[in-house]
């Protein structure tokens, strides 16, 4: 299908990024109003969201995309059928609340148009990542949200909690990012699926697969990290350092939800094994108890909520594992519910924040009279959440429960969990709702009062939503729940879950998770005060494993720079030349390039003189104790190689040679009188045998390098051209002097600009001495005469 | 002659690198003379040697009548010679300016750019 099939559908995916570029301007022109025109964006992509549902519900998936790379079969495609479609609106629709909620409670803040379009980033890259397609697609709006959420965790930037709260998340969701990377490509190689819709219509290819195993294992790896399930949950409650607004709309409504999507996608591809309805129980159960438990040790509002939405995803992931139809009904009215009543609980505490100055839950009370609006929606979501009747919540429970009650152990130890999981939910949802709104106001709040519209519009919205949706239950299941469901199964399922009393085993369950949650309400106080106390005596947790980690990080790498770049030249020198040694040797002898072995050269006496004496210069500076023997010895190497050009017809060589030696050791003789050094390094032996084996290597690579080049036919067609034209191009008798200064006079300058500098540079070195600090020895030019 | 001259620039190569695996800046100078004259001898040699005449065209002629050696190896050598002196030259400069602050030539006592205690990088966020 090409793009003008379904134009407006990408308009959803463009919306919000037009809306995030537009973001800094409107704001600066009309300050915190912006919040209304850009929440139009939002407002606009689920209008033609909704627009297309006709054809979802029916059961008609809507495919729609173009070729991105061609040559590697990759596509920039996007489906959108019951689960994208439900996601699609929860990411739009409460997109739309968060912005308008985000317009007030960021109101005069002078990064509020930054914050804009940030959010409306990471809105256009969860759009994106619910309707993709193709696998590539995908994992690149999946690593969109996690780039998305570091900017906006990170928001406050200059607090130390805010960047580490950003850079764990960053961390854990990122690594969850390579693992579904290394997941999709596998699913590739192994099947050759390439998108969504082609692994949804191969059946068994995939639970056939021999890589079933580790497939499964990194999508769950990529899942878990996503979904702050255990032990990676614990980004999920420090990136509550980001405003509000953020927590309402990333960490509990869309972005934490997208391992479960993911899982739920994947479930009639990977799902219905004995290791899918193993891990997924265990992890998803798991996060349920430690999450609730963790909820209620804590004090700060958006902390309980924090982790009572690990909790939430604890359960999804649960349920999505329990393998029967009617608990994956459950984990999607579940999964709606929550979308609902914890954007808005997360708002109500941030409008309890910004309205009487705190948020920690023993400093709060008495706030019924002076926010009304706010107190109202905190109990339209705290119902909905309790699981109580007429809300969505309830019907979400009764599903839950009528999905896992069995009478076989394993039904029984996951009803169990559950029921222990939603009673403990049930207390921290009221502690939130009811506590600051209750009983006496305390002396420490000055002049609470209620926000402005844009800060209650959002949660009130959210929570009649969720009233209205469960009262008009058999709609929102045709639009909604029903296709989503199915989507999630692979086959048509009709939810018809209504608000009404069925006297049986969920009802029954409801009524214990009832009872059990007041019962843990009224003892807030000495649970919370039980649980802390276990908290400090475990002691070690995942966040503190997370600390030494990264610290471990920057020790490796700074033992690993240290012995790399220890700071000792020899350690370098060293280095380099037994890399130059093994280079230059060991693809001779691996290749078989050594030269043969020569004869002794036939030579004259005066050129064996020559030779023997450029030698002996050598040997002699090695091996000399003194300093002047040394220079000497330098020059009269230097004049034997001097020498040996004036043999070999190359006078100018010699000539220049003779010059520059003289000049050299000169210089030299010079420099050695005000240098108190000894010339001999005094090297122990334990170093001079490792040195001098390098060193001869290093000089037999160089030396049967050239033998074996000089054992070769010669190429004489460059020479022959400068002979030939020396006279005919340039007009000169001597070939070298020709070369220099015509075929290459360009080099030539390039030389002199070099000598120059150098020039320069000694010249500043020895004259400026301004601003240098006091020398840490007499100066010897000054104690010498 | 090829031989001759490999073997001369094998002891050119090995003595240059013994010198400047010393850890003293002299020596490590002295090193670098050799490694000039080494690399110098084998760009010549590469060229092919014998003891011919010099690459010079004779008055009136408009090539050389004989074979001469080859010009090549001997201008990028010409080059290379007088770069080497000025890089002797400014590495003397330095190594001496160098002993005037810090009182020696001893590179393990040079360590101003990659001091010895360099402590851990923050381990904070």
């Amino acid at each position: 299908m090409t793009a003008t099939d379904t134009g407006p559908l990408f308009l959803v995916l463009l919306f919000p990024l037009l809306a995030a570029a537009l973001a800094p301007l409107l704001t600066s022109a009309l300050g915190h109003r912006a919040a209304w025109p850009l929440a139009l964006a939002p407002a606009a992509a689920f209008a033609i969201v909704a627009a297309n549902g006709g054809g979802v519900s029916a059961g008609q998936p809507l495919l729609f995309g173009f070729d991105w790379i061609p040559s590697l079969g990759i596509r920039f495609s996007f489906r959108l059928d019951g689960l994208s479609f439900a996601f699609a609106l929860l990411v739009t629709g409460i997109g739309a609340a968060v912005v308008l909620y985000a317009g007030g409670y960021l109101k005069g803040h002078p990064g509020q148009g930054r914050f804009f379009s940030f959010i409306l980033m990471f809105m256009a890259a969860m759009v994106g990542l619910v309707l993709a397609d193709d696998l590539m697609t995908l994992l690149v709006y999946w690593e969109l949200t996690s780039i998305t959420s570091f900017l906006l965790i990170g928001f406050d930037h200059e607090r130390e909690r805010a960047r580490r709260g950003a850079i764990q998340a960053l961390v854990i969701t990122g690594g969850g990012g390579l693992a579904l990377m290394a997941g999709l490509i596998l699913i590739r190689w192994a099947t050759g699926l390439s998108s969504m819709s082609e692994i949804l219509g191969s059946g068994e290819a995939l639970r056939q697969s021999a890589y079933y195993v580790p497939v499964l294992a990194l999508i769950l790896v990529a899942a878990f990290t996503k979904s702050a399930q255990v032990p990676f949950h614990v980004w999920l409650p420090n990136a509550m350092e980001a405003p509000t607004p953020v927590s309402a709309y990333l960490h509990s409504a869309t972005m934490v939800k997208a391992g479960v999507y993911l899982l739920m996608r994947l479930n009639p591809a990977l799902g219905d094994t004995a290791a899918w309805e193993t891990i997924l129980p265990l992890f998803g159960g798991a996060t349920l108890i430690t999450g609730a438990l963790l909820a209620l040790a804590q004090t700060d509002m958006k902390l309980i909520l924090a982790y009572t939405t690990v909790a939430s995803l604890g359960l999804m992931i649960m349920l999505i594992g329990a393998g029967s139809e009617t608990a994956v009904e459950g984990a999607v009215l579940y999964l709606l519910a929550h979308a609902l009543f914890k954007g808005g609980l997360f708002m109500v505490a941030g409008s309890v924040d910004h309205g009487a100055g705190t948020r920690d839950l023993t400093a709060l009370g008495g706030l019924r009279r002076a926010m009304p609006i706010t107190f109202a929606a905190a109990l339209l979501g705290a119902l909905s959440m309790g699981g109580l009747p007429p809300f969505f919540g309830f019907l979400a429970k009764e599903e839950t429960y009528s999905g896992l009650a069995g009478l076989d152990t394993r039904a029984l130890i996951l009803t169990g969990v559950a029921v222990a999981g939603n009673a403990l939910m049930f207390s921290a949802a009221f502690l939130v709702a009811l506590k600051p709104f209750l009983g006496k106001q305390p002396e420490t709040i000055h002049h609470p009062h209620e926000g402005p519209v844009l800060l209650w519009i959002g949660p009130m919205t959210l929570g009649l939503v969720g009233l209205v949706a469960a009262l008009g239950a058999s709609f929102t299941h045709h639009v909604v729940s029903s296709p989503m469901a199915s989507a999630v199964m692979g086959e048509a399922v009709d939810i018809h879950a209504v608000i009404a009393f069925h006297w049986g085993v969920p009802l029954m369950l409801s009524l214990l998770t009832v009872g059990l949650g007041i019962a843990l309400y009224l003892a807030a106080g000495p649970v919370r005060a039980v649980l802390q106390k276990a908290v400090t005596g475990v002691g070690w947790g995942p966040d503190r494993g997370f600390d030494q980690a990264m610290g471990g990080l920057v020790r490796l790498a700074f033992s690993v720079t240290r012995w790399l770049q220890s700071g000792r030249l020899d350690f370098y020198m060293t280095t380099v030349f037994v890399i130059v040694a093994a280079a230059l040797l060991l693809p001779m002898i691996a290749f078989g390039g050594l030269p043969t072995v020569p004869g002794v050269p036939a030579l004259e006496f005066y050129e064996w003189t020559v030779l023997f004496m450029a030698a002996a210069g050598v040997i002699l500076v090695l091996i000399t104790r003194n300093r002047l023997t040394a220079i000497v010895s330098l020059g009269v190497q230097g004049f034997g190689v001097a020498l040996l050009f004036m043999f070999m017809g190359a006078p100018d060589l010699s000539f220049t040679q003779f010059m520059v030696e003289t000049l050299s050791v000169v210089i030299l003789a010079l420099v050695m009188t005000r240098l108190r050094v000894a010339v001999d390094d005094h090297r122990p032996w334990i170093q001079v045998v490792p040195d001098a084996t390098i060193a001869v290597a290093a000089g037999a690579g160089f030396g049967l390098l050239l033998l074996a080049v000089t054992q070769m036919p010669f190429n004489a067609a460059l020479s022959d051209f400068f002979i030939r034209h020396s006279y005919a191009i340039a007009h000169g008798h001597n070939i070298v002097n020709v070369i220099i200064v015509d075929f290459r006079g360009i080099d030539t300058m390039g030389e002199i600009g070099v000598v120059m500098v150098t020039g320069l540079a000694i010249l500043a070195l020895i004259r400026i001495r301004v601003g240098r600090r006091a020398p840490a020895m007499p100066d010897p030019t000054e104690t010498t005469p | 002659m090829e031989v001759a001259l490999s073997a001369l620039v094998a002891l050119f190569f090995g003595a240059a690198v013994y010198l400047l695996l010393s850890k003293h800046i002299i020596r490590m100078l002295l090193g670098m003379v050799f490694l000039g004259n080494a690399v110098n001898l084998l760009i010549f040699t590469t060229g092919r040697v014998a003891s011919v005449a010099p690459p010079v065209i004779p008055e009136g002629a408009t090539v050389p009548p004989d074979a001469v050696a080859n010009p090549l190896p001997q201008a990028l050598i010409l080059t290379a010679i007088v770069i080497s002196f000025s890089f002797f030259a400014f590495l003397l400069v330095l190594a001496y300016r160098a002993y005037q602050d810090i009182g020696t030539d001893d590179t393990d006592k040079m360590r101003l750019a990659e001091p010895e205690e360099r402590g851990l990088p923050p381990l904070g966020y």
